[in-house]
Formats: structure tokens, sequence, C-alpha cells
């Protein structure tokens, strides 16, 4: 009975709202059997031969791409027999993003371990004391798309929060140095900085001197995103009450004291949504490297198809399996963040 | 202490506060015009006026919340320039109690009162603590030492606020109309707290209506208008007999409520 009743006022209160039901209710009747017969009924699945794809043409999906081609989507031209250090990477630097999320680990651990992190993946991948040495031109596929992600999050936070405090700061010259970082690279798209970092860098550089196009990538990353965030962050702080400011003041504490303990405290907790959207939008950017020559994850799987010609008719195939990945990831951060922000409006709550 | 200081000023000095030819202004708003104010140790003064006569602008330039443009500030012998260390002795020494509480909301009653003995004084956790508790025993709201602000009711916030001030131990407490925003049936509890500080000896400056409070502790009465002192007396003659016409009428207005 509760049914019927939540459905007569949920989706029959009116005769309009009965009839666009009964419509939506028949598209989907319409739809959804081809979609889902073609994703999974009727596709083929398992570590399958082409043949067996072709046969099944125009009728279901071809997922055995994703079995024959997994381990070139994952780690790219890393070296074949090494690979399993890439898949480690995985783990290591996924196992990072979880570890910061859980509030028990909010300390100074928290810098100790993603030092610890940092490293392990880096000696992983790039191999030395007693592992084989790989040169990151090899590196590729999963790896180094969350490698950009989480260390262009990682360092680009903390870099936000000084320039947001440098907005606001009463001393001109810095102000006026945040000011004009933030504009700037605002107003320019993520690619052309990738470019100038592929580019430029080498020019500016002196003689001799050169860094990985994947540490060059890595850094407009960075101060790309540094910009966005310190916007974010300073809507937060703009919504932190002037009485705050003025208490922490009073009390006689230092401005960094009360910057980190009273003031940003409660503008990040602000600022949660506009900073988790950042995070989301940067670990899909990342994808942009791929004009300067770096494999990352979403490059990989194109490539991995393309390079086969038993496999390249497969290719909507590999790329709906790349965005499933894609998807993991940004949906778990989206859902984080829901539950952190509930968490810490808890105890605050009357 | 400041090499700038005009008039010697030493640490035991009998003086609390010693405010000399002090002008401010807004932009071209003359906010406090020419105040000449000193308040000994131990000295309990209630300032009053009308709103925007000046008062909480003068009280907050004692702890430089505000900055002067002209005259002299000097608390405990120290004065008030634009040197940061001075302003840091000088805060550490004055607890401030705000109209609208201004507690911390992201941490417990009990972190609002030991974050600045912690980071500002260098206590021990375990001694700031003591301490915190001792003080929220005598303000009579111990036993909510591990809510959240938002919890609890205006009239305790503002208690809180007022054993997060004392935590720091200062010499001289500031008030800055901290019953105006309280709902009339919490006023009393904040009120009666302040006395006990005022009968303990605490030299306290108070931005505050409440003519009971003046009557029960303080030694001098301030009335400001314009920005201007224009009457100093005893509690009981300024409410009895004001001198000052603008009193008569300032007075006439707030008992007329």
């Amino acid at each position: 009975m509760a049914a019927i009743a939540w459905l007569r006022i949920h989706l029959f209160s009116s005769a309009l709202n009965s009839m666009l039901t009964i419509l939506i209710v028949a598209g989907l009747a319409w739809v959804l059997p081809g979609i889902f017969s073609w994703l999974i009924w009727d596709a083929v699945w398992g570590a399958k031969l082409p043949a067996a794809c072709e046969a099944a043409r125009g009728e279901g999906a071809c997922w055995s791409v994703v079995w024959a081609k997994i381990r070139f989507m994952m780690f790219g031209t890393y070296p074949f027999g090494e690979q399993w250090r890439s898949g480690a990477t995985i783990f290591v630097l996924t196992g990072l993003i979880v570890v910061s999320a859980i509030r028990w680990f909010w300390s100074r651990w928290l810098v100790a371990i993603w030092i610890v992190g940092i490293a392990l993946a880096f000696w992983l991948m790039g191999g030395g004391l007693g592992l084989t040495p790989v040169k990151a031109e090899q590196w590729g596929g999963l790896p180094v798309t969350l490698i950009l992600a989480i260390f262009g999050i990682g360092f680009a936070f903390p870099l936000g929060i000084l320039l947001a405090l440098g907005r606001r700061s009463q001393l001109p010259v810095i102000r006026a140095f945040s000011v004009i970082y933030i504009e700037a690279i605002r107003g320019v798209p993520l690619i052309t900085v990738l470019f100038m970092a592929s580019v430029m860098f080498a020019l500016f550089m002196p003689e001799g001197m050169r860094i990985e196009q994947l540490l060059r990538a890595q850094i407009a990353i960075i101060l790309f995103i540094a910009a966005y965030m310190a916007e974010a962050v300073r809507g937060g702080l703009q919504a932190v009450p002037r009485g705050q400011y003025e208490a922490a003041e009073a009390l006689g504490l230092s401005y960094w004291r009360a910057m980190g303990l009273i003031i940003l405290p409660q503008a990040l907790k602000i600022s949660i949504p506009p900073i988790v959207n950042i995070f989301i939008s940067v670990f899909k950017d990342t994808s942009l490297v791929v004009i300067i020559g770096i494999y990352d994850f979403a490059y990989a799987v194109k490539k991995s198809v393309e390079t086969d010609i038993a496999w390249r008719n497969y290719i909507v195939e590999a790329f709906l399996f790349s965005i499933l990945i894609y998807w993991v990831y940004c949906f778990a951060m989206s859902k984080y963040s829901q539950w952190l922000e509930g968490q810490l409006a808890r105890g605050e709550r009357r | 202490m400041s090499a700038s200081a005009p008039a010697p000023s030493s640490a035991h000095e009998a003086l609390a506060i010693r405010i000399t030819d002090l002008d401010k202004w807004y932009g071209d708003f003359h906010v406090l015009k020419h105040i000449n104010l000193t308040v000994a140790k131990g000295e309990r003064i209630v300032v009053c006026g009308p709103s925007g006569s000046g008062k909480s602008t003068l009280i907050r330039c004692i702890n430089r919340l505000e900055m002067h443009q002209k005259g002299t500030i000097v608390v405990n012998g120290t004065e008030l320039t634009d040197n940061l260390k001075n302003i840091d002795q000088v805060r550490s020494n004055v607890g401030m109690v705000f109209q609208h509480f201004n507690l911390f909301p992201h941490l417990t009653v009990l972190d609002n009162c030991t974050l600045a003995p912690i980071w500002v004084r260098k206590q021990p956790k375990a001694q700031a603590e003591q301490l915190a508790m001792q003080y929220l025993e005598r303000v009579r709201i111990a036993d909510q030492a591990h809510k959240y602000p938002g919890q609890l009711s205006g009239g305790q916030q503002q208690r809180v606020a007022i054993a997060r001030a004392l935590c720091m131990t200062p010499s001289i407490m500031l008030f800055d109309e901290p019953t105006s925003a309280l709902d009339p049936e919490m006023v009393k509890e904040v009120l009666d707290t302040m006395i006990m500080l005022a009968r303990e000896g605490m030299t306290m400056l108070c931005v505050t209506h409440e003519m009971g409070f003046a009557r029960a502790v303080a030694d001098r009465v301030i009335f400001m208008d314009q920005g201007e002192i224009v009457e100093e007396n005893t509690p009981d003659a300024f409410f009895e007999s004001p001198k000052n016409e603008r009193s008569r009428q300032f007075l006439s207005q707030i008992l007329d409520r």
C-alpha cells in the first residue's frame, strides 16, 4: 500500500505528470534492452580470439579486447618483464589516496606517509637499488596518470593555499604577485601551458641541463591547478566571519598560527565542494599530456588497440573500459567528499 | 618597550592603560577625537554612549584590533606602535570578550580555551587543560567542556568566551558589548560572571549599557558621543544627575525603553 501511495504522490500526481511518467518509462523500455544486450548479454567476454568478436559484430560488445590488451592499456610501453613494478605502483598510489582520505591519519604522519609513498613509487617505476633502471620515457599507462594527478593535487594544494592567503595579504608585493599569477594562469588553456613546458623550458634552461618530459608536464600541471585551487580556497577564506580573525588576533596568535589553527580549518571545510571539483577535473585533464607525447592511461588505451590490426575495430570497447576506470576514481572522490562534509559538520550542529 | 615612547613608562607603574591625545579616522570620518584616558590597575570602567559614538573603536584600539593615527596608547608600560613584538606582548596580557562571542566553531569548548595557552604561552597540553577546566569551573560551565560552541546557548557561549580570555591570565579584560547579542534571560548569567571577575580585582573596561552592572562594580562611567569623551563620573552620579546635556538625553532614551 505504501508503494502505491508513493507512486501516486511522486509519479502520477496529475494528468501531465502521469503522461510524462508513461512516456519516460516507454522510452526506457525501448532503449535499455538494446543497450544492455549489447553491453552484457550478447557481448563477448573472456580471453577470446578476434574471430569470436567478428562473429558477434553489431550484436554485442567485444570485451575480449580488454583481456587481450590489458597490460598495454595499464602499463603502456613499460618493459614487459618489469610490469609487475607498474602494477605495484598503482597499488601504492591508490593506497596513498585512500590513506589521505582517512581522518585518523590527518597529522604530521601524513607528510611522512606521502614522502615514503612518493619514494616508493619512484623507486618502483624508475628502478635502481636492485631494480633494473627504467627511463621515464618508457613509463606509461595508469601509473603515469596517477602520478600526474596525485602529485599534481598534492603539490598544488599547499601552493594554492599560499596563493589564496597571498591574494588577501596586507603586503602589496605579495598580493600583486598572487593576483598576477592567478589571473595569468587562469587566462590560458592547460594545453598551452603543457606545450610551453615541453618546448620553452628547454630554451630557458642552461646548456646540458635537461629535465624529463614527464617532470615538465608535472610541473606545468602543478602550477596550473594551483591557480584554480587558490580561488577555491579564497572563497572559503572570505566566508569565515571577521570575528574569527579578530578573536585569533586578540588572543595573541601569530598570523601563521591564526591561519593554520583557526581560519584555514574553517575555510577549507567550506571549500570542500569546489576543491574536490578541481581534483576530479585534474584527474581527467591529465589525459591532455598526450600532446607532448606522454603515454598516459587514455593514450595507452588508444594506442593498444590502434597498433594491432586484429583488434583495431574494437576501439569503442577499449575506450568504454578506460571510461570505467576514470569513473571509478572520480566517483570515489565525489562520494568521499560528500561523506567528509557530513563528518565535519557533525560535531558543530546543535 | 618602544624607544619612541615620549613619557617615562616603567613596567611597575600603577597605570594599566594610559591613552594620550588619541585621534583616529576612518578615511575622512573622525571616529575618535582627542581622547585622554587613564585606567589604574584594578580599576573597573564602564564606557557607554549612543551607537556610532566610537566606544567600541576606543577599546579595540587598546589591543590594536584597530590602529590609531595620532596620540599614544600605553598598556602595562608597553606603547602600542607598529612594533609587532609590543603588539604581541600587549595582546597576550589583554583579554577580550566580543559581542558575538567569536568562539572557534570547529573546536570544542576545552580546545577553545587551551589553544592560546598552548600555542602562544607554550604551556604543556596537560597543564593548559587543567587551567582551562579551572576557569570553566569558575564560569560554571565545566560540564560542557567537550561540546562544540554550536551546541551551547548564547549565554553559555559568552561565558566560555570569558573563560577562554581568562586562560591567558590577562591583567586587563576588555568587554565589547558582551550582553547585547544575548536573549534577555541570558544576560544575567553573563553579568554575574563579570561581577565575580570585578570583585576579584580584575582591571576591566566594559562597553555596556547595563546600568545594574555599572552601579554594582564600576569605579567610573565614561560617556562618549560623536567620538569624544563627554562625561566622566561615578556611576551613581552619572545615572542620577548627569552633568552633561548629551548624557542626560542619552540616559532618558535608554531609560524609556
